[in-house]
């Protein structure tokens, strides 16, 4: 119970921190960099969840995040069907489509999934192109309606951005919780051997598999939320580097980390942002971070922190002992 | 220790951002892909506009003012496009935006000018940008329409009424087929064939023979380099003498290197630019078309391109609205665009209307043929 309790205080304040932020950053142009930092957050935790706990790489998931992008806005827009009804079946096909491809492939040991996920990006990237009447093709597919559920039109970007918080704290909960339960163990167990968690009778295929689809589920989320956000969308954002920018992410938040994908992905999808005014020398700038943290950090930037305070208490102890002589 | 001083840093450089802003200038945003797969359109846009800047600046500014052009890079990527879009409309307070550079990235920003009722002058062609016309919304690039039409004028005097078209499977050639489709009967023209190739591919030899068994008069082929050049190349092999029009989309000196011999005796809709040396001396667009050339190629060492073109027409078409109603409102800039009439561009003649936020027309373009490896205009 202390680990709920403790995890419910920490997602609640970084609860009130989101719905803070509007008042201390007044423009609108910050909300969007947030929604946008919330929307990647939410693929990158579980995206770390398959990674940093199962030990498996997706190289696909921008393939899920579109995928359920374009059937909520296809479903929405082409046939006119509810927005709520459309999310629940974009979240619904990302998360059927990882069940298929876990299915042969997590029985597998080794990597196959990264394998399965890489083709199966590539060919999510080729049919969003070339199917030009369904989806409008590389020039990309407009008129997608903002989100109206049970009489409520979230037409403002505030509140649109409260909603997204709001997700992504949700999926922060559940992820903190099933790391905590007898699954999250299970996972554990099956990072560090498999052949070791096999023989203590865990079914790996089926855990693997589970939190796979979890994970796709967490992306499709992501993917329909923003479809309804910014109401236009095209193949270009779901490519090939969009899934290797989530799993950079994955990897400078800290693996095994829920809080650490938080930090990672808001700080790589602001980065940019701030890094605006070095004109023209932006991108090497980018790239001289990621390395410096990678070097210096080597376990993220969750493991930095954790290592930090490690080294500040260490500290502190003499000086306490000091005062005790 | 480390991160809090990568922390400091940003911060600092947040707060030196936030700083930078002076208020006696007129202020026009631009969004550009200067990077990434579109560089080829967004850096001469980019390197037009930074020309542009110093050059109004150096002849006193916009009404009295210093004119500040606030460029961003979107990396041809749909989210940083909105991001920067953002950035200058929210933050900066620009009074009118110019570009994105792709059809993509236009679509995706149009419905925040529209909110924050600030204008926008594109520099991607696609008509989705323009029909159904958005109030806020303008581009500056010629249409596929306007290149058809041409096409059209140029076969029907000729006397070539069965068409065969082959359109490369990328939003270009899909847009260019499409009007294809909606145009040519209509007018007139059988359209006896229909093929498509992948932007990738490397052989056409089988749209091309179904083609010849057609029995077209004249081929129309759209896409963007380097499959036409394959084209071309492929009808010199199959020995097609079929009439071969290509689109506007290969107006630039690559294809006719890339498809060598064959290129020979094409013939294209281009917009003026390439052919400035060639055009009569009583044409309006002919001593504009011949500076810019010379001072950007003085400038930045590197071949003038159309692209660079609709970089130089957004700006110039804001600043002329600008310089009509004396005012830097974003209303009433609006409002002056739709007003601005026989507007002599790099692209064409402009004229904006409340329905027309295109402005030009089939006259935009001439025909040309290539002829001992160069450009020449077809009477």
């Amino acid at each position: 119970m202390q680990g709920l309790k403790k995890d419910l205080l920490l997602t609640g304040a970084f609860l009130s921190a989101l719905c803070l932020a509007p008042w201390v950053l007044p423009s609108g142009y910050y909300l969007t960099v947030l929604i946008m930092c919330c929307l990647n957050a939410m693929t990158v935790v579980g995206l770390n969840l398959l990674l940093g706990y199962a030990g498996q790489i997706s190289l696909g998931h921008a393939a899920f995040y579109g995928l359920a992008a374009y059937t909520t806005a296809i479903l929405t827009t082409t046939l006119g069907l509810p927005v709520a009804l459309g999310m629940l079946a974009g979240v619904g096909l990302a998360a059927l489509v990882a069940f298929v491809i876990g299915i042969p492939t997590l029985k597998l040991s080794g990597n196959y999934l990264a394998m399965a996920t890489l083709g199966f990006g590539v060919i999510v990237y080729i049919f969003l192109n070339e199917t030009v009447g369904l989806t409008g093709g590389p020039s990309g597919f407009t008129g997608i309606p903002r989100l109206n559920a049970a009489g409520l039109t979230l037409s403002s970007d505030r509140s649109y951005y409260y909603l997204t918080a709001a997700v992504l704290c949700a999926v922060v909960l559940l992820s903190l919780n099933l790391i905590r339960s007898r699954l999250g163990r299970a996972l554990r167990a099956l990072h560090t051997s498999e052949k070791a968690a096999q023989a203590v009778g865990i079914d790996i295929a089926r855990y693997k598999l589970f939190i796979f689809v979890l994970s796709a589920a967490f992306a499709g989320a992501a993917g329909v939320l923003y479809a309804h956000y910014l109401t236009f969308i095209a193949p270009s954002s779901f490519g090939f580097l969009f899934s290797v920018e989530l799993l950079v992410m994955v990897v400078l938040g800290g693996m095994a980390s829920v809080w650490g994908s938080v930090t990672g992905a808001f700080f790589l999808t602001a980065l940019p942002e701030f890094l605006r005014m070095f004109e023209n020398v932006e991108i090497i700038i980018y790239g001289a971070i990621l390395i410096l943290c990678m070097m210096f950090l080597p376990r993220g930037l969750a493991g930095g922190v954790s290592s930090l305070a490690v080294r500040l208490r260490g500290r502190a102890r003499p000086g306490e002992d000091d005062h005790a002589s | 220790m480390k991160l809090k001083g990568l922390v400091l840093a940003l911060a600092m450089a947040f707060l030196v951002s936030a700083c930078s802003t002076e208020p006696e200038s007129v202020k026009i945003g631009a969004v550009l892909s200067a990077t990434g797969p579109a560089s080829f359109l967004g850096e001469p846009e980019k390197n037009t506009m930074q020309m542009l800047q110093e050059e109004i600046n150096a002849k006193g500014g916009v009404l009295g003012k210093k004119l500040e052009i606030v460029i961003y890079d979107d990396e041809t990527d749909v989210n940083k496009c909105v991001l920067a879009a953002k950035k200058l409309l929210d933050k900066d307070g620009v009074v009118a935006v110019a570009g994105p550079s792709v059809s993509g990235n236009t679509l995706a920003i149009i419905k925040f000018f529209e909110e924050a009722k600030i204008p926008l002058v594109s520099c991607a062609a696609s008509e989705k940008i323009v029909t159904p016309v958005n109030a806020w919304v303008f581009n500056t690039p010629q249409l596929d329409r306007h290149a058809v039409t041409r096409i059209m004028l140029d076969a029907k005097a000729k006397g070539l009424n069965n068409i065969a078209i082959i359109t490369v499977s990328n939003g270009f050639g899909q847009s260019g087929r499409a009007v294809l489709q909606e145009l040519l009967p209509p007018n007139g023209f059988n359209l006896v064939a229909d093929e498509v190739y992948g932007p990738k591919d490397t052989d056409m030899t089988a749209q091309l023979t179904k083609i010849k068994a057609a029995g077209a008069d004249a081929i129309i082929c759209w896409g963007t380099n380097p499959g036409p050049a394959v084209v071309a190349r492929n009808r010199v092999q199959l020995g097609i003498d079929t009439p071969l029009y290509m689109s506007h989309g290969v107006a630039s000196k690559k294809f006719i290197e890339l498809a060598g011999p064959a290129a020979e005796g094409i013939m294209l809709p281009a917009g003026r630019l390439i052919v400035a040396d060639q055009i009569p001396d009583d044409n309006p667009q002919k001593p504009l078309l011949l500076s810019y050339a010379k001072a950007y190629t003085e400038k930045y060492n590197a071949p003038v391109s159309t692209f660079g073109g609709h970089g130089w027409d957004s700006i110039k078409l804001i600043v002329e609205a600008i310089n009509m109603g004396k005012s830097a409102k974003p209303a009433d800039i609006r409002d002056n665009l739709e007003k601005i009439k026989g507007f002599v561009g790099t692209g064409g003649v402009f004229n904006y209307s409340p329905e027309n936020h295109n402005g030009l027309d089939e006259n935009a373009f001439v025909m040309v043929v290539i002829k001992d490896g160069d450009w020449k205009i077809m009477d």
